[in-house]
């Protein structure tokens, strides 16, 4: 078989034969660097850099190294103004990813990554890649692996493309997610038409390790060898990095297929072990994981991160495929991959680690001392460049930045002021059963929740909770978003979002430490993007600060539009917090009859971007809803000191669909019903459905329902008794109920029925 | 001699396939309304080294009926024998 | 109490992923646990044997097809030989039919999908062979219900009529799936399994099979404890081997 670059294993996916023909006859006139996507002033900087004109093989290093996905050129300047110092986080932005202390000794490090592009391609392996990503970051840092979370967004499930969508990145999430024993334990399900050609796919991971057992990125002195393990070298996601995370998905997304890497978890599951197994033996100086930009990224990182140059010998790398060229090595996304960083002495015995999980451990590169980054392929010079430039030295843009006209119309429509509904009943159900709101089980059965036996409190919570082994602690963590709050303000969308996964995390009984986040937006060369971009990004901040919760890492996800209209911008923000004594944990389920339930916070007239306004008033206008920092982190105060006091016998954070919801949810979750008496008189549609932030339902335990009271006035938050758990209804006073058999079929039935329309045919 | 032999593995005859059956729901909503008895299995390719083809498809029965397919649930056939010439260096797999 | 603490093996293969759950499971349960690699031959003196849950080998080919050829698996089948107790949970029930320890197969759930679900089963036979004996060598009742966890994308046994009818006969299916009542239906059968067949035992009543999860249910902490009467069989079988 002559070679034919361009033809990876990807084709065999399709089963399309055409991708052996050259995809265009002749390549026009067009500059290299054009081509591989640098601007003539970024190519510039490179000539002027080195004091010469790149190899092609050098400028497709500099390509992917330079490219939005790896350089983060348009967002830094706005990432760097956020919060990361805390007492508690021991790694903090710029490593693999970041760490806090949770006490006891032990580390929890986590990350969250968007694999959204990818996905929209090929869902089943962009997703399932998208796990195995983020856990090699995890695992990059000395932890294993301990749980991960997915937060998922399509377009409407009526479209039979989105069906396929949705069903393919759950199908692969859980096909690597449950081979490789990592439990898949939160993360959240929302629709909404802005996606429906650009799903949102973010993923994270976190795991445990030992506080001083940490490893760190920068690590390794003169002399290092660096040890690739793992996979072979193939063809995949070549281009992958500049082409399918920097540019906007167009029609012809199935030209883009052979750029989608193929995942294969049980490597993985090996990786993970040979990794621990080698950090545990104390042979490791410092573990990098081939992501984005591969082999050129982990070289360039890790020895630019110690000041140091590198030889890095191609020769030695093992190859998938024939006929690879040094270009196709260096930036190769080969899946499955692992880069060590050992003393020479400990090669041997690192190596027959490796051997005894199966895998290879290829002494590839050797740090040197100078700063350049030489590489060789059958003894011949391919590139020779300072480490540095690429790994560090990329562009940064200011990129302009206009808030867009068209808010103006849509804020000034609050849907508060519309008519109340004619069936408050009605639109109770259309709520409850909206494809936000409805339950995720479809989605979360297929992933396993229990492996490693540390599982708490799995999906479908306000926040999962994982035990940490031989202690009584336990961490517990949300990831959310609010893409509609962050349409009609991005700034408020991201304090939103930081709040809710603040909130979801104390309802528990945690105290919330720090977050990690997910910052999916459009084009961001469109001012208007960049203006949303710019605002959120402040709201995180402004948020984290107020909260104490810094940020650790994250990720941004720029070029989520197709044809001009973009994503909704949506930053998920992943928060973890930490329970001292996981005995005290407070479910959201309530547990039995005859409790009181109070309402905590103040409920105002806020229907701005609410669930209810879109599904029953069919609009998403108007501003989200108020909050006010101090009286949310007051909340969170309370119920971590309510919880500590052991007063509550249920917690549920109120938020999309108002306390209607919050309330509905709780008695599905715990099998009884209520009886509250709703305030707002004639209004009290308000009531129901309003979004005001900073508030939660919760059931005192029988007999401390006083003490809850007094709790809540030292913290000073408003605290109102509005009913009495049990029997089998959900009873809205004089107004309207429910039976709860009902309301478990709506919750539960909605998204199973919408998946089981006529098969998805794409 | 060399011989690259490809072998069919699938589900025996009566056992439900949920696969298959799924195809087939799925086709008459793409406008093919008269396709039944849809079976999926899979195929096996491999080289190996004989000194004739009856040896290779001894040796390919044999590995079959202990190894590439589980008698209790599946049948297997073998589909497709050529021969090539020496193993080819394209499987110089490192790991 | 001076019963002696018994050592379970619990064996690890590439791809095994709830074997560090099973060890932790049986440390609970009061057994000393025992790692055993699948390379060796050595089963570490162990008085009982567990094959964990996971993907051995990614599940390539089929499941279980690959972890049965390795070198402790010979060691296994002779123990299993010998009357040692040994439970197959999950991959392990997977393996074990593939090695022939156990009859029938596991094949793709009839959803198609992964199920990972709470869901209860029916104990129909505590021992092989629907003996009733009384103490610790059974694991319940007929009738008992117990409360566990699957999760597997391919745990619908089937076997030949034949085979059906002889585990039938000889009182040899463990447990059904069931509805929380008890009532074996369909609309509680998880994954298409024949005859809701969710565990199965070899003739000599030493070897048993179940897709279900019991060391995912013996920690009060975590859930329900359905988990606990299964292992205690194991515990109890293997106690019955250790010299007084």
């Amino acid at each position: 078989m002559a070679p034919v670059g361009g033809a990876g294993s990807g084709a065999g996916l399709t089963g399309a034969t055409d991708e052996t023909q050259p995809r265009t006859p002749a390549p026009p006139a067009e500059p290299l660097h054009r081509t591989l996507g640098l601007t003539d002033t970024e190519y510039a900087a490179i000539e002027s850099g080195l004091g010469r004109a790149p190899e092609p093989t050098e400028l497709a290093m500099y390509s992917v190294m330079w490219s939005e996905h790896c350089s983060y050129k348009s967002s830094k300047a706005h990432l760097r103004t956020l919060p990361t110092e805390g007492p508690r986080v021991l790694v903090g932005p710029g490593q693999d990813a970041g760490v806090v202390d949770v006490g006891d000794g032990v580390a929890c490090v986590f990350k969250m990554e968007s694999h959204s592009h990818p996905s929209a391609i090929e869902p089943y392996q962009g997703a399932a890649t998208g796990v195995g990503g983020i856990v090699r970051d995890v695992l990059s840092m000395g932890a294993r692996p301990a749980a991960l979370l997915d937060p998922l967004r399509f377009g409407s499930l009526d479209g039979e493309r989105n069906r396929y969508l949705f069903g393919g990145v759950v199908a692969g999430i859980g096909s690597y997610g449950n081979c490789i024993g990592v439990p898949t334990v939160g993360g959240e399900v929302k629709f909404a038409d802005c996606h429906s050609a650009n799903p949102t796919v973010n993923v994270m991971c976190l795991g445990f390790a030992a506080a001083d057992a940490l490893l760190q990125s920068r690590a390794g002195g003169p002399g290092s060898i660096l040890l690739l393990i793992g996979a072979a070298t193939g063809r995949d996601g070549i281009g992958g990095v500049s082409v399918l995370a920097s540019q906007t998905l167009e029609e012809d997304a199935h030209e883009s297929r052979p750029s989608v890497q193929i995942g294969d978890p049980f490597l993985e599951k090996l990786l993970i072990e040979a990794c621990l197994e080698l950090k545990d033996l104390g042979l490791l100086e410092g573990l990098k994981d081939l992501g984005g930009a591969g082999l050129t990224c982990a070289v360039s990182e890790a020895a630019s991160g110690v000041r140091l140059g590198a030889d890095l010998d191609l020769d030695r790398v093992a190859l998938r495929e024939q006929g690879m060229e040094p270009f196709e090595i260096l930036i190769s996304e080969s899946q499955e991959r692992m880069l060590a960083i050992v003393r020479p002495e400990d090669v041997g015995a690192a190596q027959e680690v490796c051997a005894k999980w199966g895998l290879t451990g290829a002494p590839v590169a050797a740090f040197v001392d100078g700063g350049t980054l030489t590489v060789r392929r059958g003894g011949e010079v391919v590139a020779s460049l300072p480490a540095r430039s690429l790994a560090d030295e990329g562009p940064e843009y200011d990129r302009p930045a206009e808030r867009p006209q068209w808010l103006d119309a849509l804020s000034a429509d609050d849907p508060a002021r519309a008519p109340a509904p004619s069936s408050l009943e009605d639109a109770f159900i259309s709520v409850l059963g909206s494809p936000n709101v409805a339950g995720t089980r479809w989605a979360f059965e297929q992933y396993d929740q229990l492996v490693q036996g540390q599982t708490l409190v799995g999906p479908g919570a306000d926040a999962a909770v994982v035990r940490i082994e031989g202690t009584l602690r336990a961490v517990a963590v949300s990831a959310d978003g609010n893409g509609r709050y962050g349409f009609l303000d991005p700034y408020a969308g991201a304090v939103h979002a930081v709040a809710e996964a603040a909130r979801n995390v104390a309802a528990v009984g945690a105290t919330p430490a720090a977050i990690t986040n997910c910052l999916n937006f459009g084009n961001p060369e469109r001012p208007e993007v960049m203006w949303q971009f710019r605002e959120a990004v402040r709201g995180m901040g402004d948020a984290c600060r107020a909260f104490g919760t810094p940020v650790t890492g994250g990720n941004v996800s720029f070029y989520n539009e197709s044809a001009g209209s973009a994503i909704y911008p949506t930053p998920v923000i992943g928060m973890v917090g930490i329970l001292e004594d996981y005995r005290l944990l407070v479910r959201s389920g309530f547990p039995a009859e005859g409790l009181a339930i109070y309402a905590l916070g103040d409920t105002r007239p806020e229907l701005g971007g609410s669930e209810y306004a879109e599904v029953v008033l069919g609009k998403v206008c108007g501003r989200p809803p108020a909050v006010d920092l101090e009286a949310e982190s007051k909340l969170h105060r309370l119920l971590a000191a309510s919880s500590r006091a052991n007063v509550l016998a249920s917690a549920h954070d109120c938020s999309d669909g108002g306390i209607a919801v919050a309330l509905a949810e709780s008695a599905i979750n715990g099998g009884v019903g209520f009886d509250v008496v709703p305030a707002g008189g004639a209004a009290a549609h308000l009531w129901l459905f309003s979004e005001s932030a900073s508030r939660a339902v919760v059931a005192p335990a029988l007999g401390s329902e006083r003490a809850l009271e007094e709790l809540a006035a030292a913290h000073g938050v408003p605290c109102e008794r509005v009913g009495t758990t049990g029997g089998g209804r959900l009873r809205f006073g004089d107004l309207f109920e429910v039976s709860l058999n009902d309301a478990i079929v709506v919750y539960e039935s909605t998204i199973p029925r919408l998946m089981s329309a006529k098969r998805a045919a794409v | 001699m060399s011989y690259r032999v490809v072998v069919g593995v699938r589900l025996k005859e009566g056992l439900l396939d949920p696969q298959g059956k799924a195809v087939e729901a799925a086709l008459p909503s793409l406008g093919w309304t008269n396709v039944s008895g849809v079976r999926v299995g899979k195929e096996i390719e491999l080289e190996l080294d004989a000194p004739d083809e009856a040896a290779a498809r001894a040796q390919v029965v044999e590995m079959s009926e202990r190894f590439l397919s589980n008698p209790v649930i599946e049948t297997f056939e073998i589909l497709r024998v050529s021969e090539i010439m020496a193993l080819s260096q394209s499987n110089q797999k490192a790991t | 109490m001076s019963e002696p603490r018994p050592r379970i093996g619990v064996v690890t293969f590439p791809g095994s992923l709830d074997d560090r759950d099973a060890l932790r499971a049986v440390a609970l349960m009061g057994a000393e646990p025992v790692s055993v690699w699948h390379a060796h031959r050595s089963l570490g003196d162990a008085d009982a044997v567990i094959l964990p849950g996971g993907f051995s080998y990614g599940d390539y080919l089929r499941t279980g097809a690959i972890a049965r050829f390795a070198p402790a698996m010979e060691s296994v089948a002779a123990f299993a030989a010998a009357g040692g107790p040994v439970l197959g949970i999950c991959n392990g029930f997977q393996i074990l039919c593939e090695a022939g320890l156990l009859p029938g197969a596991l094949v793709r759930n009839k959803g198609l999908a992964f199920v990972c679900r709470w869901l209860t089963i029916r104990v129909e036979n505590g021992e092989a062979g629907g003996h009733e004996s009384s103490g610790n060598l059974t694991i319940g009742r007929r009738g008992e219900l117990l409360s566990v966890p699957i999760k597997h994308g391919e745990g619908r046994f089937v076997a030949s009529p034949d085979t059906l009818e002889r585990l039938e006969g000889d009182g040899r299916v463990a447990f059904r799936y069931a509805s929380p009542g008890g009532e074996v239906s369909e609309d509680f059968n998880p994954n298409g399994s024949t005859a809701s067949i969710a565990g199965v035992w070899n003739e000599a009543g030493n070897v048993l099979g179940l897709m279900p999860h019991p060391e995912h249910a013996v920690d009060p902490d975590l859930g329900p404890t359905g988990g606990q009467p299964i292992l205690q069989w194991l515990l109890s079988a293997a106690r019955a081997r250790v010299p007084a």
